[in-house]
């Protein structure tokens, strides 16, 4: 199954990034967790988000659609980045997440939402091939 | 955490560790049974202290450590202690001086190349290759003997014997467990390659009916696949591999039409295709071909590509598509190649091409009678306006396909020739 691995924003990474040596040190922890998910055959892909200062939102009301400029409140429901792996089930999701070095200077949260997937469209009139994925 | 979690998540962890753990004792007691056993072992003692203790900092290293001491007893309780055994047992007092942490630095130090050493030796060319697949599933992928028996639809007597069978051939040929160097490296590298391909094409035969297990061994190919893409960074058969699985997985979503019958690459809807496979089978084709690449793989994985590339049928680059078969014909001969190769010049430079290569190989002894042969010379001679003989190839074609739906298809275009 696929599961996207949320790291969730702090106060710290809505400032961006600072070239600090305690920065630095954190980076190459994390290159170190990168490179055992890659050995492992289980990261799909991963990237870094810039603060919600830099980022937009277009809300939706009937025909409206409302530009709002960032920052954003209720940083800790914001996402500073991401990874996609491919495991066998969220408990192995889960003991990944529980390995790696703590994304953030302070106390912070990762969280893990599993995709949809082939099997969990059946409905669909032309989904060919269901449950085989 | 009720007990019930807690051992779901030592469960977890184990099945994270296990190929490395493995590996690791594979190396040192020359033997994947015992070293299987003892990290069954420690993982029933991990089950039990854990549940108490609460998991520890370094999992795999606690693991480590444990299997370790356990390898010592089970070599010092070994009545036909031999030099050997001894020198090992001397070995392995020195390696369990170190704390957890040590092993844990030790760990990934030797990480890469032990798990390494363990799938080279598991896919070694002395072990025929439907032993080699099923051995790497085991200690390398960790399925069930009953699931690889499934997934080959096979029986679990059967591969239990299998299994068994290449553990003492291995232990027979006195293999190190270590990774080959210089020329033998090339030859035993095709090999590992060439049963990850073919985990990868079991999975792939799967059809709508199938034990689940089927397909999940696509899953299993492409992560051994990253795996040694991750461990094998300078060489471009390896990406190239990857990159064929990645690709070819993308279409997975949309090659079983809605009665069950799978559908041509023309035919599939490419909105269904997996875009960010598709991404990622072109980044370690671009990796392969920065490396220099130019074997099967690549090539075969090039191939892919031009079709993973095109956003409809009629974009696809053709000409490209029979300069790669140009060069996969030399470096990979084979009937059906030169086929796939008339088919790609046909479509490029036009049926008079496609029909100049067909009349070259139809000769070949593996395509007499070869019902795809017929039909692509029935299509060329169609498309060169030449009916009556394209009829006569679609009816050839029907009568030599064992294939119900292929047949009626052919008779169909042969209808069409007026």
């Amino acid at each position: 199954m696929r599961v996207m691995v949320l790291v969730k924003a702090t106060e710290d990474s809505e400032k961006g990034f600072l070239p600090t040596p305690e920065a630095k040190e954190a980076m190459e922890a994390m290159g170190k967790f990168n490179d055992e998910l890659r050995n492992a055959g289980i990261l799909l892909d991963a990237d870094g988000l810039k603060p919600s200062s830099q980022g937009k939102r277009v809300t939706f009301d009937g025909p409206r659609r409302t530009v709002i400029d960032g920052p954003f409140a209720e940083t800790r429901e914001l996402v500073a980045g991401f990874w996609l792996w491919e495991v066998k089930d969220m408990d192995e999701a889960v003991a990944w997440v529980k390995r790696c070095p703590n994304p953030m200077p302070g106390p912070s949260e990762i969280e893990i939402r599993p995709l949809y997937e082939m099997a969990d469209w059946q409905w669909e009139s032309d989904a060919g091939g269901h449950g085989n994925p | 955490m009720t007990a019930g979690e807690t051992h779901q998540a030592i469960e977890a962890i184990f099945r994270i560790e296990r190929a490395r753990l493995i590996s690791g004792l594979a190396r040192l007691v020359r033997n994947v049974d015992l070293a299987e056993e003892l990290v069954q072992d420690a993982l029933v003692i991990a089950l039990s202290e854990w549940s108490r203790t609460g998991v520890p900092a370094n999992p795999g290293a606690w693991l480590m450590t444990v299997a370790k001491r356990r390898a010592i007893d089970a070599i010092r309780r070994d009545k036909m202690r031999e030099r050997k055994h001894e020198e090992i047992a001397r070995e392995l007092d020195g390696e369990c001086d170190r704390t957890a942490e040590g092993n844990e630095m030790a760990m990934n130090d030797d990480l890469g190349d032990e798990l390494l050493g363990l799938i080279f030796t598991a896919c070694h060319p002395i072990l025929s290759a439907d032993a080699r697949a099923a051995l790497t599933l085991r200690v390398i992928g960790g399925l069930t003997t009953d699931e690889i028996a499934r997934a080959f639809l096979s029986s679990e007597v059967t591969i239990a014997q299998r299994i068994v069978r290449a553990k003492r051939t291995i232990g027979k040929a006195g293999l190190s467990f270590e990774v080959p160097r210089g020329a033998e490296r090339a030859v035993r590298l095709s090999s590992v390659l060439e049963v990850i391909y073919l985990i990868f094409n079991e999975g792939y035969a799967a059809t709508a009916g199938d034990d689940l297990v089927r397909p999940g061994l696509c899953l299993e190919a492409q992560r051994l696949g990253r795996m040694l893409a991750g461990l094998m960074a300078e060489d471009a058969e390896v990406f190239g591999l990857l990159a064929l699985m990645e690709i070819q997985a993308s279409r997975l979503p949309a090659r079983i039409g809605p009665d069950g019958a799978l559908l041509t690459l023309t035919e599939q809807n490419r909105a269904r295709w997996d875009r960010l496979l598709i991404r990622r089978g072109l980044d370690a084709l671009a990796r392969a071909e920065a490396l220099g690449g130019d074997g099967p793989y690549v090539l075969q994985a090039a191939l892919a590509a031009c079709h993973a590339r095109a956003r409809s049928p009629a974009d696809t680059d053709w000409p490209r598509i029979a300069a790669l078969y140009d060069r996969l014909r030399a470096v990979m001969p084979s009937p059906v190649v030169d086929l796939n190769r008339a088919v790609a010049h046909s479509m490029a430079f036009g049926p008079e091409a496609g029909l100049r290569l067909v009349d070259e190989i139809a000769d070949a002894a593996a395509l007499r009678n070869y019902a795809p042969l017929s039909a692509a010379r029935g299509d060329f001679l169609f498309r060169a306006g030449r009916l009556a003989e394209a009829r006569a190839e679609f009816e050839a074609a029907a009568k030599l396909t064992r294939n119900a739906r292929e047949a009626a298809f052919l008779l169909a275009r042969a209808d069409a020739c007026g």
